[in-house]
């Protein structure tokens, strides 16, 4: 009995001793901001490692994605008669939804499993010790950069998805299945509002930014420094990204709508 | 409070646990400046983590490291970063940064802490290269480099910002008998050429104690001896007898500790 109390205890200080680690080094990362904006090559190196490298999946799944929602969507709203407003019914799932949560899904993939993996790599051959005794901090070298690109490049990644899905839902509605072009585009144009719906998007990416590139840089920099202990924390990137991206965007919807 | 003495590090009563494991009881170090300083021990002794504390990288749970007098576990970060400048550091595995070139390597520091110009970089790595033999590897990949030339271009990185102290972690470890005798020759000549202070672990005795000024040895978490390679090949202590000269049996038993042999081999029938 008192074994399982004491376990419990052990587990709720593990607990609270990461998090609190966690949120120093994050704070740390983010005080290293100000330092990069005079070092602007540091971030584009990393806005090309992290974004640039990362379009293509997210082109690709968001044009799948669009003609998915073109076809299921057409199906669904003809027995209404309302398949005119396919365009409409697309463009909004994809801005408000889809477009930020399956990008960020596809970025811990892509991105988030790399930056870990790299991180974890670089401090198993002690290159983080080798630039902390050459008095360079990692945290500002290695991190804040890191952080900083995945933050920029989530809403203009989850930006390039929505554009390509809805084209790729005005290729199976309009020029598949024959709804008006005119119908699909200015239904779009009128009911789509800036501030409820993009506007709206644009804040879940970015929130899916901080969070899935702080849970890759952190789980690298934190990893046992052995093949097992990367193998490990790349896992746990993508897993724990994965559920933060879900949770999040359940809480982030309820507080916006 | 500057020091005073002839001593560049001075340690004392120094206690390092890991979990439930002592690596240091309460051990004191010196390390004269300007000299080469081995630590010596069996693999596991905390020789690399000695290093890591006087680096700072790790925080000792009682004792002082002092550094020209300041102690490096009290210092904020700050300081330390600023104290590290004056610090290099050889890796075992060289620590090379992977995504770049040798030169960029050894310029990495250069860019990172001075405001000299690419031209002037660019004579000081050819410099530093020159000196470790490999100027003409610059445009190398680590990963196009054997382990004794990463060793060497580390080597070059370690002195990029000419510091005032060098800390060598295994430089001879599975190195062939040419990279080693490079190494050797290499550590010797530039500790006196740069007037280094240079703190080496190793446990390959006969290169060590070949360049070595002042050797410490250690075990258990304390010193077992200590004093120059001459006085260590000739210590009457069984235990520094048995490392200093690579006898299987002594003091350090060849068996892990075990119930006895017999008792262990009899077990056996009892079973069903």
């Amino acid at each position: 009995m008192f074994d399982w109390f004491a376990q419990l205890g052990r587990s709720a200080i593990d607990f609270f001793a990461r998090l609190g680690s966690e949120v120093l080094l994050f704070l740390q990362a983010i005080a290293a901001f100000k330092a990069l904006v005079f070092r602007p090559a540091l971030i584009i190196q990393q806005l090309f490692s992290i974004g640039v490298r990362s379009m293509l999946i997210i082109i690709v799944s968001g044009f799948f994605v669009g003609m998915v929602l073109g076809l299921q969507g057409y199906n669904t709203l003809i027995d209404f008669g309302a398949e005119e407003s396919l365009g409409v019914m697309v463009a909004l799932s994809l801005v408000r939804e889809l477009g930020p949560v399956v990008t960020a899904l596809l970025y811990a993939g892509r991105a988030g499993s790399a930056l870990t993996a790299e991180i974890g790599l670089m401090k198993a051959t002690e290159q983080l010790s080798g630039l902390e005794m050459m008095a360079v901090n990692p945290v500002e070298r290695i991190l804040a950069p890191r952080l900083l690109a995945g933050i920029i490049s989530m809403p203009l990644l989850a930006a390039m998805f929505s554009a390509v899905g809805v084209f790729g839902g005005y290729l199976v509605g309009v020029d598949m299945l024959g709804v008006d072009t005119g119908a699909y585009w200015s239904q779009m144009q009128a009911r789509v509002d800036f501030e409820q719906d993009i506007i709206q998007g644009v804040i879940k990416s970015v929130v899916f930014g901080v969070v899935t590139t702080w849970i890759a840089v952190y789980e690298g920099y934190t990893c046992l420094p052995t093949s097992e202990g990367v193998s490990r924390s790349t896992t746990r990137t993508v897993v724990y990204s994965a559920l933060a991206v879900l949770g999040l965007d359940f809480l982030l919807t309820a507080l916006m709508l | 409070m500057p020091s005073t003495d002839n001593n560049l590090v001075r340690i004392r009563d120094l206690h390092f646990s890991r979990g439930h494991s002592k690596i240091f009881n309460g051990i004191d170090i010196d390390i004269p400046k300007g000299k080469i300083t081995a630590i010596m021990g069996p693999s596991g002794t905390g020789k690399t983590t000695l290093l890591k504390l006087i680096g700072g990288q790790l925080k000792p749970q009682q004792g002082t490291i002092l550094f020209h007098g300041e102690n490096i576990p009290a210092m904020k970060t700050k300081k330390l970063y600023e104290v590290r400048k004056k610090m290099g550091m050889l890796f075992q595995s060289g620590a090379l940064l992977t995504d770049m070139s040798v030169f960029d390597n050894i310029a990495f520091p250069l860019r990172e802490h001075t405001e000299l110009p690419e031209v002037m970089i660019r004579d000081l790595v050819l410099m530093k290269l020159q000196a470790v033999g490999l100027r003409g590897a610059r445009d190398l990949n680590p990963s196009q480099l054997s382990g004794g030339m990463a060793r060497r271009v580390a080597f070059a990185r370690a002195i990029a910002l000419d510091p005032e102290m060098i800390m060598f972690d295994e430089p001879f470890t599975g190195q062939d008998p040419i990279s080693m005798g490079v190494l050797v020759q290499l550590i010797r000549s530039m500790n006196e050429a740069l007037e280094l202070t240079s703190v080496m672990v190793s446990h390959d005795i006969e290169e060590t104690m070949a360049i070595a000024d002042k050797v410490y040895i250690i075990s258990q978490g304390k010193i077992m001896g200590y004093g120059s390679p001459e006085e260590m090949n000739q210590s009457d202590s069984p235990w520094i007898s048995q490392f200093v000269h690579g006898e299987a049996d002594g003091p350090v038993h060849f068996h892990y500790q075990a119930r006895s042999y017999s008792d262990d081999i009899f077990a056996g029938e009892n079973r069903d």
